[in-house]
């Protein structure tokens, strides 16, 4: 059985993946915003802002950048699920003998491909303005974990959309506020510089431990206990997610 | 009643009830189906035959009643009547973004059959889409999709195959294709339940007839049973005209002259033959 899950998963990852390479728009399109952003913020508003710490601007800023790529990328997830259950495909697949849950997984798997070729293309830009660290390839190796874990969770999130969508806009609305948290968060500007209420919703928010985590890793610092925060929120995240994910989507086929 | 298993029903249904809410749209179905024969469910737009055929072939649970296809049942083994049957629902399930071809090979894997590729390129054959198989079936005529989707589903030789309004939406020529598939398929010995809302379908194809309304089967039979329904014809002189379809058919062919593919070598059908 277990056999069968991993084969039908690979084969429908494969259907999903060729989806991509003929449309690899999705990916553009992904990496686009997150690069103006950080174009927008390193050389209009990155002069004025402080971070307190001797770090170029776009060091400070690239952890929360890649987050925004993953956010905003993950919206085509719940896009194509959406669109595969209104046509046939999904009920051919309902009514042949093949493990019911490949079919999420191949979505699922398909969206931590296509999310690390976008982030790969930002870190890509980002080089070229002139991002440098000296993390070693543990830490990389660390910060790439953290960053499939991130993305693992907000997918699960956009399956939870795509499965209880009605219309193609509301498959991928979800996302909007998934991408507007990073700046309320540690991600562009330190969090004591805003007022009471927002720094303190801004320092228990998720989005802020991960950024430090992300931060600390790459500029080779110590993370304190901002990791284990990190780790405890995206596990928390995924895991949730995950088990709404399998009873809509129980729901939804039986 | 020496060997069991061949006179065992295809598909058996007994007391099968469901509803939506308030809406009772199936209340009480029973009918079988003998194996290698062709069963028409016969009913109008939201007559239940849908719900009846998503119950039949796993995809919904029936409230009440029991069904068995190929010997298994629908609730208790849905693994096993999965691995027995295929659906082709009302709208052609295939995958625009991949071509022709890879759709073939995408199910025959999820299928498990060695050799995917051969299979796919024997169905693009037999189908009459070798030209079109490297095309994206998001080009395809409606037509060629349903033949398509048809193909998709004959993979891997289920024996017991359901065509949800198979030629719904189709030409006239998209039709009579259809029409021959079905009559190959049942001449290999599978069993084919399909539902349609058009009568002359009905009388064409199939075997038996049963006629959904409101929930329930309220006639089963063959066509001359049915017809026996009625007082006896009488016998009336009517100048015999043409239909339109006739006219139309004849004027552009039976099977096309503008379909992409013409490489029909293999098929049983003679191309130009009406099917009156």
């Amino acid at each position: 059985m277990t056999t069968r899950v991993l084969g039908d998963t690979g084969v429908l990852t494969g259907r999903s993946l060729r989806h991509i390479l003929r449309s690899p728009d999705t990916i553009m399109t992904t990496a686009v915003t997150p690069i103006a952003l950080m174009l927008l913020f390193v050389y209009v508003f990155g002069g004025a802002i402080n971070t307190g710490s001797g770090e170029s601007y776009v060091n400070y800023m690239l952890p929360g950048i890649l987050l925004i790529t993953i956010a905003s990328g993950v919206a085509y997830t719940a896009y194509r699920l959406f669109l595969d259950m209104q046509g046939g495909i999904f009920e051919r697949f309902q009514s042949m003998p093949i493990a019911r849950s490949s079919v999420l997984w191949a979505h699922v798997l398909t969206s931590l491909a296509a999310n690390l070729v976008a982030v790969a293309i930002v870190i890509g830009v980002a080089l070229i303005m002139g991002f440098r660290t000296g993390a070693s390839v543990a830490n990389w190796l660390a910060v790439a974990g953290i960053l499939i874990l991130f993305t693992l969770a907000l997918t699960w999130i956009a399956v939870i959309a795509g499965l209880s969508a009605k219309s193609v806009d509301g498959a991928s609305a979800f996302s909007y506020p998934l991408i507007f948290l990073p700046f309320i968060s540690s991600a562009f500007v330190p969090t004591d510089s805003m007022p009471g209420p927002v720094a303190w919703f801004a320092e228990n928010q998720p989005v802020t431990s991960i950024v430090n985590t992300i931060r600390a890793l790459l500029a080779q610092e110590p993370s304190g206990s901002d990791i284990w925060i990190a780790l405890a929120w995206l596990v928390g995240i995924l895991v949730v997610a995950y088990a709404f994910a399998i009873a809509i989507y129980r729901r939804r086929i039986s | 009643m020496t060997t069991g298993q061949a006179l065992e029903p295809a598909i058996r249904v007994q007391g099968i009830e469901k509803s939506f809410k308030d809406l009772h749209v199936l209340r009480g179905v029973d009918f079988t189906v003998s194996a290698g024969s062709i069963f028409a469910l016969l009913g109008s737009n939201g007559a239940g035959k849908t719900t009846l055929v998503r119950i039949l072939s796993t995809l919904l649970k029936a409230d009440a009643g029991t069904a068995t296809v190929h010997g298994f049942d629908v609730a208790a083994k849905p693994g096993d009547v999965r691995e027995s049957i295929s659906l082709t629902g009302q709208f052609a399930a295939v995958d625009e973004v991949l071509t022709g071809r890879e759709n073939l090979v995408l199910i025959a894997k999820l299928r498990h059959l060695t050799n995917p590729g051969a299979i796919a390129d024997t169905l693009l054959d037999r189908f009459a889409l070798t030209e079109a198989g490297h095309r994206k079936a998001s080009t395809y005529s409606g037509g060629m999709r349903r033949r398509l989707d048809i193909a998709m589903s004959l993979i891997g030789n289920p024996p017991v195959v359901f065509l949800d309004e198979p030629t719904t939406g189709l030409d006239p020529q998209a039709r009579i294709e259809v029409w021959q598939t079905v009559k190959q398929l049942a001449g290999q010995g599978t069993t084919v339940l399909l539902t349609t809302q058009y009568l002359d379908e009905a009388e064409k194809l199939a075997d038996r007839i049963a006629i959904l309304h409101e929930g329930r089967i309220i006639q089963n039979g063959t066509l001359s049973e049915l017809k026996q329904l009625l007082p006896p014809a009488t016998v009336e002189y009517v100048e015999k005209q043409p239909s339109l379809e006739d006219v139309f058919l004849a004027l552009v062919g039976a099977t096309g002259g503008d379909r992409t593919d013409d490489d029909r070598t293999d098929d049983p059908v003679p191309a130009r033959k009406a099917p009156r």
